[in-house]
């Protein structure tokens, strides 16, 4: 492996993922890309931050957008799919530049798979966890906290799936998967730390 | 009974997946064609006369496909191969042109003559958008014309969308000038055995009256933006040379000739007898020629998923029409409308309008076309009027919304890719007036000049 290392993290919704992803990044003294390139392409692009944020990781809508074929190309109106598009883009430009960094979600290990240097993960975790980390993390009561979990993590698969071969959370997709309920958020990124530091001297 | 049943439900199954845009449409209409096939003609009709009369293969077969000295009144059915060998001609006489750098050029020269003041400037790309879309496809000309308006707008500083949206709206009311402006004209054209000369007599008068109106309309609901983006101070020499977009001057001047050969059989072709299939072959034949060893690499560049699109749909709509279903729409359309001439054009121009503002308006004409076929025959209208109205209402209904037509979802997919994102709001909120205003007045003219 070369000197470069892309680290691209799938994640459900409350499994402590994304902590698990800066906490990477910050001890293996990496970028770190998650919502907040979403800054970066509002001043780029000179769009609305709030617009950017709303349609974020969304999948496309059934109506309301169409693709159409021309000269080679698809075109597609849909605007879940354009800013998808755009964020994909931004994390090629960032890998083609020879960076280095952590990303959550975005798809990137799809978007990223020809480069050797990309390690992909998924994290997933336990149901009741993963209830009792959105309950705390968002003030809300159990019940809420269900249908905010099963909604979130739909809207993910949905994106996902969309845009990639591999299946959201499906072990093939990923070079490694690790369930946060197991050793802890902590425990986790040491045993990720390990399998990152075997994975560069290979 | 039990064919029509399984027609209706492969039809409305095709037009919801072609709706949702889950699975590439070429794939849905071959797939619902070959279930027609297979399913209404095979198990249910047991007609191989149906399937026969549907592939309409043996038509390409007659001169009468290549050459019609007389007008013939019979309208085709099944598969329309007209329709589909004349846009693969134009689909490769467009792209030797755009690899040429011609419409680029054209943009910029336009541009430069106007001395790139936004106002002219939103004036002449509207006026050029009607005009290049009588000739060629409207996606093409959205597709070069957007991309110049946002980097124009960059250099000019001004808001492209307002002009994106225009632009659009002016593409796809040119396509219904003429008999090659628009898919649906083509079909209903090549269906009907319709001329060149036949449509820009008609809807060709209609979409210029509603041009002027559109560029008046657009003009008075943006000229805030436009007058405020006159104050401007534009430093011409910071902007591209007109001369730079063209690749290379032979091919360009080549392209340049075939697409006035193209132009001159078209208007022509009542005369000539030639059809627009020989035409579409001849265009297609002459600029691979003149590509030479790089004919291959642009045949490769044609889009042969529409081309699949049309022969599944046409499979589909056939399987409507030899079930006798169309006829009982029509029949329907009869009963409401009593059979009066107004009262069809009415029905036929409004609900084309509206059904195109939301789904695709390429299989809605194709389904249309036996339906008024059906209609003239029963009520004895000339058919020519109804295929106007279907005509004005398929093209300048599609204008609506950003999902309404092809043309609308390359531009504002190119807008929204350079940072413009137009939103179902902003587009509608000035082309729906737009729509219900164009539709109005040729609704008025068609009343005016033949009811």
């Amino acid at each position: 492996m070369n000197d470069q290392i892309i680290i691209a993290i799938g994640r459900e919704f409350g499994s402590g993922g994304h902590k698990i992803a800066k906490k990477l990044a910050e001890e293996l003294g990496l970028d770190f890309y998650d919502r907040r390139m979403l800054d970066d392409l509002a001043e780029r692009k000179n769009i609305k931050i709030e617009f950017l944020e709303k349609y974020d990781e969304e999948p496309r809508k059934f109506f309301g957008a169409r693709s159409v074929d021309a000269r080679t190309k698809s075109y597609s109106n849909s605007i879940e799919e354009i800013i998808a598009e755009m964020q994909f883009e931004y994390i090629r430009e960032k890998a083609e530049k020879g960076e280095s960094f952590v990303i959550v979600g975005r798809c990137a290990e799809e978007v990223l798979k020809d480069k050797k240097c990309l390690i992909s993960i998924f994290i997933l975790a336990d149901f009741e966890d993963k209830v009792k980390r959105t309950m705390e993390k968002f003030g809300i009561d159990e019940k809420e906290a269900i249908a905010k979990n099963k909604r979130h993590d739909k809207t993910r698969k949905k994106y996902h799936n969309v845009h990639s071969d591999g299946k959201w959370g499906d072990s093939r997709t990923y070079d490694i998967c690790v369930n946060s309920s197991r050793l802890g958020l902590d425990g986790t990124v040491d045993i990720l730390k390990k399998y990152i530091g075997q994975r560069i001297c290979e | 009974m039990i064919a029509k049943a399984i027609a209706l439900i492969i039809f409305c199954v095709m037009f919801i997946l072609i709706i949702s845009d889950k699975i590439e449409r070429h794939k849905v209409t071959l797939v619902c064609g070959g279930l027609t096939l297979i399913l209404v003609f095979g198990l249910a009709m047991h007609s191989l006369s149906a399937v026969i009369t549907t592939l309409n293969i043996k038509t390409v077969f007659t001169e009468n496909f290549w050459y019609c000295a007389h007008n013939s009144s019979e309208t085709s059915t099944g598969i329309n191969w007209s329709t589909i060998i004349f846009i693969f001609g134009m689909m490769v006489m467009v792209e030797g042109m755009a690899k040429a750098g011609f419409f680029r050029w054209l943009c910029m020269r336009l541009a430069k003559l106007v001395h790139y003041r936004p106002v002219p400037l939103f004036i002449v790309f509207m006026v050029m958008a009607a005009v290049l879309s009588m000739f060629i496809d409207s996606i093409t000309v959205i597709l070069f014309l957007a991309a110049i308006t946002v980097e124009l707008a960059q250099l000019l500083k001004f808001d492209p969308v307002p002009m994106i949206i225009s632009e659009i709206f002016c593409a796809n009311l040119g396509g219904s000038a003429t008999m090659c402006g628009d898919p649906p004209n083509i079909i209903i054209g090549t269906s009907l055995h319709l001329t060149f000369g036949d449509f820009l007599t008609n809807t060709g008068f209609i979409a210029g009256v509603c041009l002027i109106v559109t560029i008046i309309y657009f003009y008075i609901i943006y000229r805030k933006k436009l007058v405020a983006a006159e104050g401007n101070e534009i430093d011409i020499s910071a902007m591209p040379d007109p001369k730079s977009a063209i690749v290379s001057k032979k091919n360009f001047a080549i392209s340049c000739i075939i697409f006035a050969c193209a132009v001159a059989m078209l208007v022509s072709h009542a005369k000539t007898g030639l059809t627009v299939a020989f035409i579409g072959t001849f265009i297609a034949i002459v600029t691979l020629v003149a590509e030479g060893k790089e004919a291959f690499t642009l045949l490769k560049k044609v889009d042969y998923k529409t081309l699949m699109f049309f022969v599944g749909l046409f499979i589909v709509v056939g399987g409507l029409e030899q079930t006798g279903l169309l006829e009982d729409i029509a029949g329907v359309i009869e009963a409401v409308s009593g059979g009066h001439i107004m009262a069809v054009t009415a029905i036929i121009i409004w609900v084309s309008a509206v059904a195109s503002a939301f789904v695709d308006n390429i299989p809605f004409a194709a389904t249309m076309i036996p339906v008024i076929s059906s209609l003239a025959e029963t009520t004895g209208i000339n058919i020519n009027v109804i295929a106007w109205a279907l005509s004005m209402g398929t093209d300048i209904g599609g204008s609506a919304t950003p999902i309404g037509a092809s043309a609308n979802v390359v531009g504002t997919s190119v807008a929204a890719k350079n940072g413009h994102i137009i939103s179902w709001g902003e587009f509608c909120r000035s082309a729906v007036p737009a729509t219900l205003i164009v539709v109005t007045v040729s609704m008025i003219i068609i009343f005016a000049r033949y009811c």
